[in-house]
């Protein structure tokens, strides 16, 4: 993968390096026959070379290298500097040409994109630490499109980020980022899909959480959402919680979104139906068979009801610790029967 | 918290209803709660006796304790358990649990239970046979008894055999047999129960911890059993409607037919019509001994001696035939979805160890659970019915004598009472002269019957006295499901939404519709098409009507009882164990059933009106 655009037709998480991980598993999803909404990376080579121009006017690395850590004054200027120059300065006209013959390709009727950074580093929770999680929704055009790359090339020389990688030690070589460019759907409804649960770690259960409208609303926090536990297997809902939702994120004129209020009888409405809530059930065992462990989720449902996938990651909290048995092993099974006959439960 | 300051009343405390104190009195001295009853923890088992109970009826808690505490103290020896004792005040049943605490005496005990239980497990197939013929000799037994009748003279045949016993002794040797053999019923029936119920527990109790959110009702999906007797009267109605239709019979059964007419009509139709009526014998004998409630009271009666329920169910199955509708148990698919289920819970275990574990425990669970969901029929029902059908011919006998108006009214009679009339009624038809005790009965049955009236509109405290840290007792918690949680819910009632009854998640799926609170069998036809079942508790008798409601609340039962398991089948939302709902629920009210959470939730005040 050497060229500046990649397809996510054409990629999986082994590219990671190139795509980050969110491209990567785009691609992964894409590859495996799942309702993705199409798009593609501008990937690490196109910032690489971007990063040429910039150091061939003026250093950039040497620069962020040479920072004491801890002095903040100094690190707030530089930032301040860089970042106005990722975004500001001309960028090689080859490289701006494929970012718009790329967005041409995709939004053949000038369909909206969602632009996100995705990190090459490993671990999402590191990312995160780091500040490099830009999302912007909503994009409507290619200038605009390649304006929020440079807006996403820019948060690695936000001050969180060299603070980051100071403290670490990383070294400024290699340092990249893709950037994952996707049509985006008018969701009905969107949300997020655990199938393991938040809470107890049990991978018996999917958690489906939702809201009216754009996902961003739920994962931001800024509506409460509906809430499900599925069994993964039987298909039972166990859980029900339909919270009042008062407000929906929909797409704004112009660009961007906007959060409108709702209507009582939306609030407390339930935002999805049982079959759904059984289709995204398959869903989710389909993605975490995929991968053979279990997934946090990002879905939309368009206004037909149709599912899209936004993005699948790994779950790591409850994978991070030790699996030990749940119950001592006995050569002997009836020894078992002890648990409840033996009085110590 | 608040919660620490509330407790149960003390038994002292609690106080006869004016005007029953001599049908309190009657109670056997050793169901009377005495002095130092205030020193332990009673719950009221509503569980198994819901309704203030008849004298006669209160030998089914004596012979069942009798029975269970003995396997537990003394056959099996679980380790921290012993027996259970009971008491009775206006007409409920209490019972307290015996649990061992000293550690030394747990220790001496385990080392007994593990050579005993464990023989039981080892073996369990063979023993498992040899008590199906155990019971079903016992169950000859009781049929061969004769009918209880003293002939105005001695049949000459007793002079020709010298035969040199009379007519009355055979009413005192019939009694003692019967009540011998109902004793005897409910040892065998706790032979297995405990420790089926136990390995069942083991499996549910790894499955809890594996999978912290697992349902109840996913345990009990991978354990049911697929040829349980449970379903077999059921199966019997759908093949009397196939026949029915096969024979050209069907149009003769339709909703509100009077069943005498129906049998007498195909009675007349020749040879189609006795075939059908043979098929019906063949089912009767022994499938339709079913009873309309757990068989703990006399008047839950069985299919046989009422035919209504089984009846109501064969239009709807008829109908379903005719239009080409599949109506017979998927066995096969019931049997690959339980494996499926199995492996697919299998694969998400963690480690080797957790499969080689679970793979025991579940092989376990499918070893036991034919005992487990199988011996009701045979002993609540089967046996049963024959034992209060005897009694029966003793009331029937004593009313002709005079002692009391009804068959029926025998059963206010306790079991020593009840032998005492029949002696009574031996010396009387011995000497000549006319027995003592019509002038003894009839004022008593008039009392108690008041008394049982008056019990009925009194409810009592779920439990009393002083509540413990932790039930540690598995027989307590396996078979009422009480845990220290419970009795902090049972406390706090009344706190919550008045409108929202919580039960046990039987069945998921949310539901609204008209609620249907029905109280007995002969309420059944007014269940429409697409109404919610409400009622105390199901059994066999009651699965035809899961073909017609969209779904089904009781008032008692856990995750494995018949209408849990039934509702399953028929994929039915259900909440079972609400404790209230025929009581809080009004008929005709709209109401939401959702099983998935165990609640039941009241949409309007009032009831519907409708047309009368």
């Amino acid at each position: 993968m050497s060229g500046s655009i990649a397809w996510f037709p054409d990629v999986g998480i082994a590219d990671r390096p190139t795509v980050g991980g969110k491209g990567g598993s785009l691609g992964e999803l894409t590859q495996a026959g799942i309702d993705v909404p199409p798009g593609f990376v501008v990937t690490t080579h196109a910032f690489e070379q971007f990063l040429s121009a910039l150091e061939a006017r003026e250093p950039v690395r040497s620069k962020v290298e040479a920072l004491e850590q801890g002095d903040m004054d100094a690190i707030t200027a530089l930032s301040r500097e860089l970042r106005a120059r990722v975004e500001e300065e001309p960028m090689p006209a080859e490289l701006e040409q494929a970012m718009a013959d790329a967005y041409g390709e995709l939004c053949k009727a000038g369909e909206p994109v969602a632009v996100r950074s995705s990190a090459t580093t490993e671990d999402a929770d590191d990312a995160s630490f780091a500040g490099l999680q830009d999302t912007f929704l909503w994009v409507l055009s290619a200038q605009d499109m390649i304006h929020r790359v440079r807006e996403c090339w820019g948060s690695l020389y936000s001050v969180e980020s060299i603070t980051y990688r100071l403290k670490h030690g990383l070294p400024e070589e290699g340092v990249a980022m893709g950037v994952v460019v996707q049509q985006m759907v008018d969701a009905r409804t969107a949300g997020v899909m655990f199938t393991r649960s938040p809470t107890s770690g049990d991978k018996s259960v999917i958690t489906i959480e939702g809201a009216w409208g754009l996902g961003s609303a739920v994962v931001s926090g800024e509506v409460t959402p509906d809430r499900w536990v599925i069994g993964k297997i039987t298909g039972e809902i166990s859980v029900r919680d339909i919270s009042d939702k008062h407000a929906q994120q929909i797409p704004a004129q112009g660009g961007g979104i906007e959060e409108v209020e709702l209507p009582a009888d939306k609030r407390s409405a339930p935002c999805l139906s049982d079959d759904e809530l059984q289709a995204l059930r398959d869903v989710g065992r389909k993605i975490e068979r995929h991968y053979g462990k279990p997934q946090d989720i990002e879905w939309a449902l368009d206004k037909q009801g149709q599912i899209l996938l936004l993005q699948s990651r790994p779950e790591t909290v409850w994978s991070a610790k030790d699996t030990v048995p749940v119950k001592k092993p006995e050569a002997d099974p009836l020894k078992h029967v002890m648990t409840i006959f033996g009085g110590k439960r | 918290m608040a919660d620490e300051q509330k407790g149960f009343p003390l038994p002292s405390s609690l106080k006869v209803v004016p005007g029953t104190e001599a049908a309190q009195a009657a109670y056997p001295y050793y169901t009377q709660f005495h002095a130092g009853d205030d020193q332990r923890f009673w719950f009221y088992n509503s569980m198994h006796f819901p309704e203030p109970m008849h004298h006669f009826d209160m030998i089914t808690a004596e012979a069942a304790y009798c029975a269970l505490g003995s396997f537990n103290t003394r056959v099996h020896v679980l380790p921290t358990t012993k027996g259970i004792d009971h008491r009775i005040i206006n007409g409920r049943v209490f019972i307290g649990g015996v649990p061992v605490t000293d550690p030394e005496e747990i220790e001496a005990r385990m080392g007994e239970f593990q050579q005993r239980a464990f023989y039981y497990y080892e073996n369990w197939e063979d023993l498992y046979a040899q008590w199906k013929d155990k019971m079903k000799a016992l169950i000859a037994e009781a049929q061969a008894l004769p009918t209880p009748e003293l002939p105005e003279l001695e049949p000459i045949e007793t002079t020709h055999t010298g035969k040199g016993v009379a007519s009355n002794h055979a009413l005192l040797d019939i009694y003692r047999k019967q009540l011998e053999g109902y004793f005897r019923m409910w040892h065998h029936h706790f032979e297995f129960l405990l420790l089926g119920y136990g390995a069942y527990l083991t499996f549910f109790d790894f499955c809890k911890k594996a999978f912290p959110e697992i349902s109840d009702q996913a345990i009990s999906r991978m354990v049911a059993g697929m040829e349980a007797e449970i379903f077999r009267p059921d199966e019997e109605l759908k093949r009397l409607a196939r026949r029915a239709v096969e024979l050209g019979v069907d149009e003769k059964f339709h909703d509100g037919m009077v069943i005498e007419d129906v049998l007498g009509a195909l009675d007349q139709l020749g040879e189609q019509g006795q075939e059908w009526l043979d098929e019906l014998e063949a089912s009767r004998n022994p499938w339709f001994n079913v009873n309309v409630g757990d068989g703990f009271y006399h008047y839950h009666r069985s299919w046989n001696d009422d035919l209504s329920m089984p009846f109501a169910a064969l239009p709807g199955y008829i109908e379903k035939i005719k239009v080409g509708q599949n109506i017979e148990r998927p066995t096969e698919q019931l049997v690959e979805e339980r494996e499926q289920l199995v492996a697919d819970y299998r694969e998400l275990l963690d480690t080797e160890e957790d499969k080689a574990t679970y793979d025991q425990l579940i092989g376990l669970a499918h070893r036991v659970f034919p005992y487990v969901e199988g011996h009701k029929f045979y002993c609540e029902h089967w046996y049963t019915n024959l034992f209060f059908n005897k009694i029966r011919e003793f009331g029937a006998l004593l009313a002709e004598n005079g002692f009391w108006e009804k068959e029926e009214d025998v059963f206010h009679l306790t079991h020593y009472e009840l032998e005492s009339a029949i002696v009574d009624l031996m010396l009387s038809w011995s000497s000549g002269t006319p027995p003592i005790g019509p002038q003894r009965w009839p004022a008593i049955v008039a009392d108690r019957q008041a008394a049982i009236a008056t019990w009925t509109e009194h409810s009592v405290p779920p439990a009393l006295g002083a509540v413990p840290d932790v039930i540690e007792d598995p027989a307590i918690v396996m078979l009422w499901g009480i845990t220290r949680e419970s009795l902090d819910a049972w406390l706090s009632d009344g706190e919550g939404d008045e409108n929202e009854l919580k039960g046990f998640a039987a069945c998921s799926g949310v539901v609204e519709g008209t609620a249907r609170v029905i109280k007995s069998v002969g309420e059944i036809d007014r269940i429409a098409t697409g109404d919610i079942l409400v009622c105390q508790v199901t059994n066999p008798t009651w699965s035809p009507l899961f073909q017609k409601i969209s779904a089904a609340v009781s008032d008692i039962g856990g995750s494995m009882s018949h209408m849990a398991i039934v509702a399953r089948e028929y994929g039915l939302p259900a909440v079972v164990g609400t404790g209230t709902a025929t009581q809080k629920i009004k008929d005709g009210q709209r109401i939401r059933v959702d099983g998935g959470r165990g609640t039941v939730t009241i949409l309007e005040d009032e009831p519907v009106l409708e047309d009368a």
